[in-house]
């Protein structure tokens, strides 16, 4: 796997998505600079990383949005390309609407970090291709603007659409208000575009890919994204 | 300009003139009383400091530098230190909170090395006020909110409530880096020809003479104080460490200060005397914020997120095109000399001209008069307490619903502790551990104090401060490595203040000496009063272990059904000082536990083996609350029953709630009994009882809780 | 001409305002029961050389589409000041 990880003024999760990428599945990953026009040949995946773009002022994500590099990940996703946003990623994808939605201010106002439960909705996507339909995965999550929030017309399209692909849930994988840590609109913890091929999600997958820090369950994403590019698998 | 509207003492002011052999200007006088304040100078605590042994095999840099760093094998060094932020907190929590954090990370920055993990020690008064509430808030957001963003995991620490914080909260904050010993930076490395370079923020009027303000008690009107707090901007930070780090790579970088108190002046005059060298500042020449700024102002603002670097002059334009790249201010403003002379010249004008290892080591040390407080002679006997049965119940669930007790994640799951991937143990633990992937090891991390002791029995509450630090670290396994502290104290200027801050040190450093733990850094904060109150003697420890594996770590919280719980050490603890003593007296007295070298050694030789034998399931040092408070924090957090069955002479306070002392309970997995047993024979060990399958927690004879109970009067 | 624009954003009606919605709690439980509602907003303040104003306000309503304004969940208005 060639995969690139875009580095915005204040990301501060790019070092640890191409540690968990390079360790857990051997791909290839380099980082690339926010203000380049183009992706590298031949990339196979495109991560943006959590942290504090422009130091989330004005909107989250919302200056990033309007980087250089966004015009070539549109171009790559409306190519097909797979497009990962975690956490500050996904703000961004949501301002660049590659992504339905907004994330706001989590219920509490405050930064929440905390390991969570989420349950796969959708496993035909290539992020959760290896996991089971209800999987409970444990991933942290670390945000102060978490809260997913869509008006309820486009809410009941992306429902119809079979957008939603991870939810906050308990350990059991039910869902309910308590399992919802930040406030998000039915306990939406990630959203996929139309395509299938640009996914958003608040929690870190890289958090937990290694046994040693306390959960593995993040590590299936990128083996799911592996085992799809073998499978040669298109969207 | 008098001497004295500048904070200097009249002695202080003769020696500027004998120094200098002429009357300073006005300038010069504004940037002495800044530099020659107690925040900057250390004038009162100098001589206390020298008692502190910063010497031992795995030191790398003593005290000195902008951070103390020790050897963790394969090149690979920690670089750390605890810095106070007291005041700007007390004025405005938020910012003085951020601006701690944002300090100490520079601190680290500065020797090279990549911040990888902070930890706070928080105090706070105790009676829930409106006012204690909003600080306690503003403060926890303000480590969250500036931590969060630069991305580094804020992964431990420690919280006090004690009323004589009330109006003074204390923020200490510390960080650790992770630096190769081939590339740290030291401030003694300029020459003669290289140019002094100012990188990051723009310079405006923020914190102006805030270390001054650092250095005398708060007055009763706060907000007249708050022009003086800087604000500080975590974006900026975290472009600033890609930028210096980026620069480092490159090996640009000659030589490097973070400004932090008293600004310019002191980061160049710093680098000047260190190197042996002179440095020329060219005021104009700084990118300000604020419209006619004076060039003293210049000298001495506290805008935040600003480093000094020093390089060749030829290679500014890659310097410069690197700043740009980090969207950071960069302006080359100055040149270091051979004169020794620290000069600022403003348009062409000489405007200061020190001698630059006056600046920042010329002032005196005041030997403040000391004298044994009168309250010590009065307080030493401690009133009898009896255990009436019907009242253990109410007693143990008021300790453990006590704030120095109770669950403190309301507070770290503001604070990301898991970026970076690499925090093993995070925050709610004894200990912190962190993973270095530069070398595979582990740092195991811990802060503490013993305020309540200090103020009973300076001496032995300066030892244990130490010790409570210390005790987890070996239990879990880990070889300590150095230690950094936070001297918290009133105003040295009354004679028993000044001496219980010479025998708090004084048993600190004892300690620490005799465990073998060097001093490497550290920071004092003095002044530490508000009208009609002042705090605690407050010595922060933070300390520095090395676990080679995982496999060598004893976790906390961690029971089996089926072990059997040990209580190890002597069986009583005290009552001085205590949590018990303090619910139920809602006063102290008494002699706390008395500092003993060769048990705190056997106990250290003891865990270390325990943990090596993993002959246990689990460990807990007995801290505050007692044997019980250790016991019922084991069950929550293993979410575990027990059945605890003592003798009827072990039913005392001193038994179930004293505190302090080398005490431990081990969960001791049921084959491996013997192993266990002989480690710690002629130690003090007594069977406590086992771990149960039902989820109660009962104490034979007392009384019994139901897990739920506990848990959820911990958490609420 | 400079024009001094001053731009209002505010969240659309509907979307979960938090902060309001703390505030709100914090006035009530201070006994200002006649508070019906509170919503938080942003001001912005732009300083535009332009030829008139209605070119400025143009400029200002582009930035707030391209940036300023995410306008799935805030709206806003635009006030203008001519300065010299």
């Amino acid at each position: 796997m060639k995969a690139c990880v875009v580095v915005f003024p204040g990301s501060n999760c790019d070092r640890d998505v191409i540690h968990s990428l390079s360790t857990r599945v051997k791909a290839n990953v380099s980082a690339l600079w926010y203000e380049e026009h183009k992706l590298p040949q031949d990339t196979d995946l495109v991560v943006l990383p959590g942290g504090f773009s422009y130091g989330d002022y004005l909107r989250c994500g919302a200056m990033a949005a309007t980087a250089p590099i966004l015009n070539a990940i549109k171009g790559y996703a409306e190519g097909g390309g797979l497009v990962l946003g975690i956490c500050n990623g996904f703000q961004i994808l949501t301002e660049a609407r590659l992504l339905p939605g907004a994330l706001l201010a989590n219920k509490n106002l405050k930064f929440i970090c905390r390991q969570c439960a989420v349950r796969a909705e959708r496993t035909d996507t290539p992020f959760t291709s290896n996991l089971q339909t209800g999987q409970v995965l444990k991933m942290p999550i670390a945000h102060h603007e978490g809260l997913y929030f869509l008006p309820p017309n486009d809410l009941k399209q992306i429902l119809a659409n079979k957008q939603v692909v991870f939810r906050y849930c308990n350990n059991d994988g039910t869902i309910d208000d308590k399992s919802n840590p930040n406030g998000s609109v039915d306990n939406i913890a990630g959203v996929i575009n139309k395509g299938g091929n640009v996914l958003g999600l608040m929690p870190h997958p890289e958090r937990a890919s290694e046994k040693i820090l306390g959960s593995e369950d993040g590590g299936l994403i990128w083996d799911s994204i592996a085992s799809w590019l073998k499978k040669g698998g298109r969207c | 300009m008098n001497y004295k509207a500048v904070g200097l003492r009249e002695e202080e002011y003769q020696a500027i003139k004998e120094l200098l052999g002429r009357e300073p200007n006005e300038s010069e006088l504004r940037i002495l009383g800044v530099m020659w304040s107690e925040h900057c100078s250390y004038k009162s605590t100098r001589p206390l400091l020298k008692m502190f042994n910063s010497e031992g095999k795995y030191v790398i840099q003593g005290p000195g530098e902008n951070a103390g760093i020790v050897d963790i094998g394969d090149g690979w060094a920690a670089a750390f230190k605890v810095e106070s932020h007291n005041h700007p907190s007390a004025v405005e929590p938020y910012q003085g909170a951020a601006t701690g954090v944002g300090g100490i990370i520079r601190d680290i920055l500065a020797v090279g090395a990549w911040p990888t993990a902070c930890l706070d020690g928080l105090f706070f008064g105790k009676t829930p006020r409106n006012s204690t509430l909003s600080l306690m808030d503003g403060i926890v957001s303000g480590i969250g909110g500036y931590g969060n963003a630069v991305g580094v995991p804020t992964v431990g620490g420690k919280t006090f409530f004690d009323d004589s914080y009330e109006g003074n909260p204390l923020v200490n904050a510390m960080c650790v880096g992770i630096v190769s010993q081939e590339k740290i930076i030291t401030s003694k490395t300029a020459k003669a020809g290289q140019l002094a370079v100012l990188i990051g923020s723009r310079t405006g009027r923020d914190g102006i003479a805030g270390a001054a303000f650092a250095s005398a008690e708060l007055a009763e009107d706060t907000k007249s104080s708050k022009p003086q707090v800087q604000i500080g901007d975590p974006f900026v930070e975290k472009l600033l460490i890609e930028c210096c780090h980026e620069l480092l790579r490159e090996k640009l970088i000659a030589s490097m200060q973070d400004m932090g108190a008293a600004g310019i002046t002191s980061s160049a005059s710093e680098i000047a005397a260190k190197s042996g060298t002179g440095i020329y500042i060219y005021a104009d020449k700084v990118p300000t914020r604020d419209e006619n700024m004076t060039p003293w102002e210049i000298a001495l603002s506290e805008s935040q997120e600003r480093m000094l670097v020093i390089i060749e002059p030829e290679n500014y334009e890659r310097v410069e095109k690197c700043a740009q790249k980090w969207l950071l201010e960069c302006a080359p403003i100055g040149e270091v000399t051979d004169d020794g002379r620290f000069k600022i010249i403003n348009n062409g004008k000489t405007v200061v001209d020190l001698p630059a290892e006056m600046v920042g080591g010329g002032c005196p040390e005041i030997h403040w008069p000391s004298q044994k407080p009168a309250y010590l002679e009065s307080i030493e006997t401690e009133r009898a307490y009896t255990l009436p049965q019907d009242a253990f119940r109410d007693i143990c669930l008021s300790i453990i619903s006590d704030p120095n007790v109770k669950d403190k994640s309301w507070i770290y799951e503001q604070y990301d502790h898991t970026v970076q991937i690499n925090t093993v143990v995070g925050p709610g633990n004894p200990v912190s551990v962190i993973r270095v992937k530069e070398n595979n090891k582990f740092l195991a991390l811990t802060m503490d104090c013993a305020p309540w002791s200090c103020w009973l029995d300076p001496y032995n509450g300066g030892a244990e401060s130490f010790l409570k630090a210390a005790r987890p670290l070996w239990a879990c396994g880990a070889e300590i490595l150095g230690m950094t502290d936070c001297l918290n104290y009133p105003s040295p200027e009354s004679p028993e203040n000044y001496w219980i801050l010479t025998e708090t040190v004084r048993g600190l450093a004892q300690t620490a000496k005799d465990m073998d733990c060097p001093v490497v850094s550290g920071n004092v904060s003095l002044y530490n009063e508000s009208p009609g109150k002042k705090i605690l003697p407050s010595p922060l420890v933070g300390l520095v272990g090395l676990l080679e594996t995982m496999e060598e770590f004893l976790p906390s919280g961690e029971l089996e059904e089926g072990d059997v719980l040990f209580l190890v050490g002597p069986k009583k603890g005290f009552l001085a000082g205590s949590l018990f003593q303090r619910l139920l007296d809602k006063s102290i007295q008494g002699k706390p536990a008395q500092y003993t070298p060769t048990a705190e050694i056997s106990f250290k030789e003891r865990a270390l083996r325990t943990a090596k034998d993993k002959c246990c399931s689990s460990v807990r040092v007995i801290g505050s609350g007692g044997l019980v408070t250790a016991i019922a924090k084991e069950c929550v957090f293993a979410q575990k029953g027990a059945s605890i069955n003592l003798k009827s002479e072990h039913l005392v306070p001193e038994v179930l709630f004293g505190e302090g002392g080398p005490r431990a309970i081990y969960s001791v997995k049921p084959d491996k009994i013997a192993i266990f047993e002989h480690i710690w024979q002629d130690f003090g060990l007594l069977k406590i009882g086992t771990v149960q399958k039902e989820k109660t927690l009962e104490f034979l004879g007392l009384s019994s809780f139901s897990l739920l109970e506990i848990t959820s009067c911990w958490r609420r | 001409m400079l024009y001094h624009i001053k731009v209002l954003v505010f969240l659309k009606d509907g979307v979960l305002d938090t902060q309001g919605k703390a505030v709100l709690g914090s006035l009530h439980r201070m006994n200002y029961t006649d508070l019906k509602d509170i919503r938080i907003g942003k001001y912005l303040q732009l300083w535009v050389e332009a030829s008139d104003e209605d070119t400025a306000r143009n400029r200002v309503k582009a930035m707030c589409s391209d940036l300023l304004v995410n306008n799935l969940i805030e709206d806003y208005t635009i006030e203008v000041d001519e300065l010299s």
